[in-house]
């Protein structure tokens, strides 16, 4: 360890920063990292200590974020999107010319210890890939040029903040605006509204525009806010669910960055209605780029009398709003394992019920509501309820955001009433040549051309917006593979089904997506999914199969064309197995290999 | 007095008072429903699966569902024993289960309950993981590969013992037992064979040092009977096979 | 009239026989069996290539080349295949070289062991190859059933050879069913 004295002061402040507390443990991890690269075991025995917890719980803390690192990094940590929409871009070639040029492994820190390179999951950046991150910080559109001056930056020591800011450049690319995007917002017009009508008024008006969970749950917002008003307790708090960590979704990183006072109002009318004083955001690490800006403007809506006490002057009306960062966990998008994230521990989802309505933050009854969810409802305290359901059908009231991103020639966000076709939106992307759309992101829906015709809503296909393109020229095989993969990193690895069963069906799709499987393995992934799909302990791990379970049944092809001859191939590669042994006895006669023809004895054709 | 309220288990009614789990409710009326991170003198957790029945025709684990009145519940159903199947040969395949060289073989609940669930084999693919062995602790040795996450000795030891020795760590498949010492060794805490966290163990994970292979085959706790008649190893006094201390 | 007997084949991969002594515990069940079954190739006879089998019954995992071939070779001649034992199940106690890198297992035993003269990893062309570990034997070919122990009883392999040969279905009692 370089200098524990230097360290030492500069946890002790970042703890005092954080008022001590051990709900903001994982904001606190974060910090001590950013100004160390990563957390040495001395460093997280001193947050324990200082926070006042057992220090096995701030390492699981630390263990469980995948920004976390309790080995070290460089002082430059680049971490790739790795979702299917940055392969599509050609990510995979950028990440090993990268690891080429700085001479660096994929997943390892190079000896000088001055940059690391890896992967991450979707950073929601798919409309602008080839992303990545760097030291948490948003990098778009990578290109080979761009890589190159990186490699410089990164070996002469540039600091970030003189790297060239069009690295950084984050566009919103809204490509089709209704009712939310579309029309003018006056700040302050919801919480005016809010204290006008009072909160039963209010309700009135959610139970009216028959809002539901845009997260892609669906739940009805007014009777989420009913049921913790009615909940009994002095304390209540507002959560906004800004963990975006579907891939292919990146409609709230559009809202957060170009739309936060909608959302903090609808938050704040939110804090009225059920009679909370405090709300959270917690945004997803891959945002970080967001934090300064977020910040400014609630610190300008306190200016405002907006937030803070006695807000718009009402003596009784105190609400006001923190952000709390996540650090890499895609199961944090589930709402009690964000609760839990958010207390400062690892995001292992609850055990419902008790829902967050009655126990949520710190045992509170809490409403979690998705980014999205929050700005309809700043519109309907201003429009008023019946104005929002005059659009969207009959179950699903109001407009809904896609992320649009593959093969489209305009991918971004595409403001339609519920109730629109999958090929109206493929016509207004310029989808020319689509075979199949992955809807709602790995966890949602595969679909081949013949469902295009049907609409995006609760009643059909529901969707927490994501929207990914694939042309013909794609192999769809290549998507499910990523997904699987996806869902092995992101398991939390609490339920049995999920955390074994996710690795189990990454390594069937991978057979047979490396030609080696056979039409018994197809049947393999249909049973282990079905068990997944019910067993499993939250909505991850029952959602995790899908994309192989709908792949299979709408393009079988894609499978059969990859599968062997044969009824049953071995679950690993024989010849590979022999190869270390071959290099330990030096052995290359005919005896040190198996033949084909003795491997299709026993696979029984 | 009022009417009892029950709810079916298999056709048969089962009495349950207000706050009680399906499984703490079946459990007092005598029907084994089968489980491996479940034990009554707990809170539930609902992390292993194993207990899985159907509701109203919905899948949920039974020791997390609070019982209601008129539920219609299945447990002992084909389509659930294959689940329930599934689940015990993704834990057989996660771990390192080598049966003939453990010493808790006869006495373990994870091999009763996949014995009654009637697995013939694990499979799946095996992980092999690579885990350690913790022989550092003079009454106690620690044998991961053993391990199945049930976190027992985790809450044992953290709410009963009150000595937090025990911890999960990790993300995913990654996720694995520690103990609680900057060296991850048991003999640097305060654990003891006599600490409620020694007795929970549904597997051969927490063994106890100096004895073993005591009992005969053919005489050990589940050799001739199964789990649902005997019922779970730690439940059990020590006079009768188990790992309560008496 | 006596029926034509069913062609059985038996073979140990990486286990310790142990299973086959079992079966040898059917003692005087034997005369029975030898009336229902003809051996074909197995440790029990002398015969070196299989034939076309009815049943084969796998002993053991499948730890080096040699193993492969047998496997390979019995999954193409039987019409049956049973994988019976622990190790054929999971790999068993030959799977616990499975916790370390197969270098490490090499030169613990060739090259750091003791007594040594002249230490070095057998590389003769006559001694099959390792594989990098362990493996049950459904990793490698179609099990149509699995009788687990370590070894199963006469007792179980008896119900078990019974039911089969007679089409009835396998059915194990509680007892006969252990993993160890």
């Amino acid at each position: 360890m370089a200098e524990p004295m230097i360290f030492a002061q500069t946890i002790r402040d970042i703890v005092r920063r954080h008022g001590g507390l051990p709900t903001r443990l994982l904001q606190v991890l974060r910090d001590v990292q950013d100004h160390l690269a990563w957390l040495p075991p001395e460093a997280l025995d001193q947050v324990a200590e200082e926070l006042g917890l057992s220090p096995d719980k701030v390492r699981g803390v630390a263990e469980f974020y995948s920004f976390l690192y309790t080995d070290p990094r460089g002082s430059y940590d680049i971490l790739f999107s790795d979702n299917i929409t940055d392969r599509m871009l050609g990510n995979r070639e950028l990440l090993h010319y990268l690891c080429g040029r700085l001479g660096v492994g994929i997943g390892e820190t190079r000896a000088d210890r001055v940059v690391s390179v890896g992967v991450t999951s979707c950073t929601g950046m798919c409309d602008q890939g080839p992303a990545a991150l760097v030291n948490g910080y948003t990098l778009t559109r990578l290109d080979r040029s761009r890589l190159d001056r990186i490699v410089e930056l990164v070996n002469s020591r540039t600091a970030l903040d003189r790297w060239p800011r069009e690295f950084f450049e984050v566009t919103s690319n809204i490509r089709r605006a209704d009712i939310l995007l579309g029309r003018h917002f006056a700040d302050g017009a919801a919480v005016r509204a809010a204290l006008k009508h009072g909160p039963e008024a209010m309700l009135e008006e959610l139970v009216k525009s028959g809002l539901r969970g845009q997260g892609g749950a669906g739940y009805q917002s007014a009777a989420k806010w009913m049921a913790c008003r009615n909940a009994p307790g002095e304390v209540k708090y507002v959560v906004c669910n800004a963990d975006e960590g579907e891939p292919g979704t990146f409609k709230d990183r559009v809202l957060m960055q170009d739309f936060a006072d909608l959302v903090f109002e609808g938050m704040t009318l939110c804090g009225r209605v059920i009679g909370a004083r405090q709300g959270f955001v917690y945004l997803r690490g891959e945002y970080r780029y967001l934090l300064e800006a977020l910040r400014a403007t609630l610190q300008r809506r306190r200016e405002v009398g907006l937030l803070g006490e006695a807000i718009l002057g009402d003596p009784g009306f105190d609400f006001d709003i923190d952000i709390h960062l996540g650090a890499g966990a895609y199961v944090c998008g589930e709402e009690s394992a964000l609760i839990e994230s958010l207390e400062g521990k690892h995001g292992v989802p609850r055990i419902r019920p008790p829902f967050p309505t009655t126990h949520g933050y710190l045992n509170r009854p809490t409403v979690v509501n998705n980014v999205e969810t929050f700005a309809a409802a700043a519109k309907i305290a201003m429009e008023g309820g019946a104005w929002f359901a005059s659009r969207g059908t009959a179950e699903s009231k109001g407009t809904k955001l896609l992320s649009v991103s593959g093969d489209c020639e305009r991918p971004g966000i595409y403001e339609y009433p519920f109730g629109v076709t999958v090929q109206r939106v493929l016509e207004d992307c310029g989808a020319r040549d689509a075979q199949g759309i992955q809807m709602a992101g790995p966890a949602g829906h595969t679909i081949s051309a013949r469902q295009f015709g049907r609409r995006i809503c609760f009643e059909d296909l529901a969707t927490g917006g994501s929207f990914m393109v694939f042309d013909r020229s794609r192999d769809i095989l290549d998507g499910i593979r990523n997904f699987t993969q996806f869902f092995v990193h992101e398991s939390c690895g609490f339920c049995t089904p999920c955390r074994v069963g996710a690795s189990l069906m990454r390594d069937l799709v991978a057979k047979v997506h490396t030609g080696h499987g056979t039409r018994f393995d197809l049947e393999e992934m249909r049973k282990l999914g079905r068990i997944m799909q019910v067993a499993c302990h939250c909505g991850l791990g029952q959602t995790a199969p899908n994309p192989v379970l709908d792949s299979l049944d709408e393009f079988p092809e894609a499978y059969e064309r990859r599968l062997r001859s044969t009824a049953y191939e071995p679950a690993f590669d024989l010849n590979a197995a022999l190869e270390e042994a071959r290099q330990l006895t030096g052995r290359r006669d005919p005896g040190a290999y198996l033949r084909e023809q003795d491997l299709m004895l026993g696979a029984m054709p | 007095m009022s009417a009892e309220q029950c709810f079916t288990l298999d056709g048969r009614r089962v009495p349950f008072q207000d706050g009680q789990t399906l499984m703490a409710a079946a459990l007092d009326a005598g029907v084994y429903i089968p489980h491996l991170c479940f034990n009554p003198e707990f809170a539930p957790h609902g992390s292993c699966r194993v207990c899985l029945v159907q509701v109203n025709g919905r899948v949920q684990a039974a020791c997390t569902t609070p019982a209601a009145a008129g539920l219609t519940v299945q447990s002992e159903i084909e389509e659930l024993r294959e689940m329930r199947r599934g689940i015990l040969q993704m834990l057989f395949v996660e771990g390192n289960h080598v049966c003939p060289a453990c010493e808790k073989s006869g006495a373990c609940q994870l091999q009763a309950v996949a014995y009654y669930v009637g697995m013939q084999t694990p499979h799946y693919k095996h992980f092999y993981p690579r885990r350690p062995v913790d022989a550092s602790h003079p009454e106690a040795v620690i044998d991961f590969n053993r391990c199945i996450l049930c976190e027992l000795c985790v809450r044992a030891s953290r709410d009963v013992d009150g000595k937090n020795v025990f911890a999960v760590q990790g993300r995913g498949i990654q996720a694995r037992l520690v103990v609680n010492t900057p060296s991850g060794q048991l003999g640097a805490t305060p654990f003891s064979i006599h600490d409620k966290a020694a007795q929970v163990c549904p597997t051969g994970t927490i063994l106890t040092k100096h004895r073993g292979y005591e009992t005969p085959i053919g005489q050990r706790l589940y050799d001739r009977k199964p789990i649902s008649v005997v019922g779970d190893v730690a439940q059990l006094p020590e006079s009768r096979g188990g790992r309560r201390h008496d | 009239m006596i029926e034509p007997r069913l062609k059985v084949a038996t073979c140990s991969l990486a286990g310790c026989f142990g299973c086959h002594m079992s079966l040898l515990d059917l003692d005087e069940r034997l005369f029975d069996l030898a009336e229902r079954v003809e051996l074909d190739r197995s440790p029990l006879t002398d015969i070196k290539e299989l034939g076309e089998c009815d049943i084969g019954l796998i002993e053991g995992g499948v730890c080096n080349a040699e193993n492969v071939h047998v496997l390979m070779e019995f999954r193409a001649r039987c019409k049956v295949l049973i994988a019976i034992g622990a190790c054929a199940l999971n790999g068993g106690i030959p799977a616990m070289r499975n916790q370390f890198a197969l270098k490490d297992c090499l030169e613990e035993s060739y090259l750091r062991g003791v007594g040594l003269v002249n230490p070095q990893i057998p590389n003769d062309p006559e001694i099959p190859l390792l594989l990098a570990q362990v493996h049950p034997v459904h990793e490698v070919v179609k099990i149509d059933y699995f009788l687990p122990g370590c070894p199963p009883s006469a007792d179980t392999i008896w119900t078990f050879v019974s039911q089969l040969l007679s089409g009835q279905p396998v059915a194990l009692s509680y007892t006969q069913i252990h993993y160890d």
